[in-house]
């Protein structure tokens, strides 16, 4: 699965996308496997209030399944206008 | 309806004579545009704006058709800009081509308010005294709740 990271939560990871090996069922399962690896994931997925999310472009809850999913990409609230 | 995400510049006033152009049917064509905006006391070197690469265009592309249906537009026109962009320089423009002014400025608005909250752009503000990811604004969040 391709993870992508915005902003400072790209920052903060170090990088702006990977390729991820995983059977996480939910956003919140990756989420879980991510924080577990090494201390910058922590950081970066430490308040999940400050994050959002989208599977495959699309904006979704953290509780949203991943069965087929291609991309998922984590960032802050966005700031367009 | 065109959607533009770039990083050149846009000529506003070729952009607003060329939109809708033709539509002898659309009585009230509304402007916005979106410009850096100088920070006081701490002087802005350069904003850097980042995005999300297609999804950016699909969420654009979705808000503008959702603007389309609901404001019975006759057109619709977003442009947004990404990279670093100088104090005074122009971010973004939507333009919006109705029957009737009310149409055309409330779509413009719905538009706006949308984009600031759900189309995946981040700004940061490169100052001096180094770089701030800016953060999003509970009243734009809270903006969004008019339209739902």
């Amino acid at each position: 699965m391709n993870v992508l990271y915005f902003a400072w939560v790209r920052e903060r990871i170090g990088v702006p996308r990977e390729e991820v090996e995983t059977g996480a069922r939910t956003v919140n399962d990756l989420v879980v496997e991510l924080r577990a690896r090494e201390e910058r994931y922590a950081a970066a997925f430490e308040d999940l209030s400050a994050l959002r999310v989208a599977v495959d472009q699309t904006l979704v809850d953290f509780d949203a399944p991943l069965d087929g999913a291609r991309e998922v990409a984590f960032f802050p609230p966005m700031t367009g206008g | 309806m065109r959607i533009s995400v770039q990083d050149a510049a846009f000529d506003l006033g070729r952009e607003a004579a060329d939109f809708a152009a033709g539509r002898a049917d659309m009585g009230a064509i509304v402007t916005f545009t979106g410009v850096v905006r100088d920070l006081p006391g701490d002087p802005l070197e350069v904003m850097e704006i980042e995005h999300y690469p297609g999804m950016t265009e699909a969420a654009l592309s979705d808000m503008a058709q959702q603007a389309v249906t609901r404001f019975s537009l006759g057109d619709v026109l977003v442009i947004h800009r990404f990279g670093a962009l100088k104090p005074g320089e122009m971010i973004m423009m939507v333009a919006t081509a109705a029957p009737h002014r009310k149409d055309a400025f409330a779509a413009a608005e719905f538009l706006m308010d949308y984009l600031k909250s759900r189309a995946p752009f981040w700004k940061r503000e490169v100052t001096a005294q180094g770089g701030d990811w800016v953060a999003a604004k509970d009243e734009d969040e809270a903006a969004l709740d008019r339209w739902s």
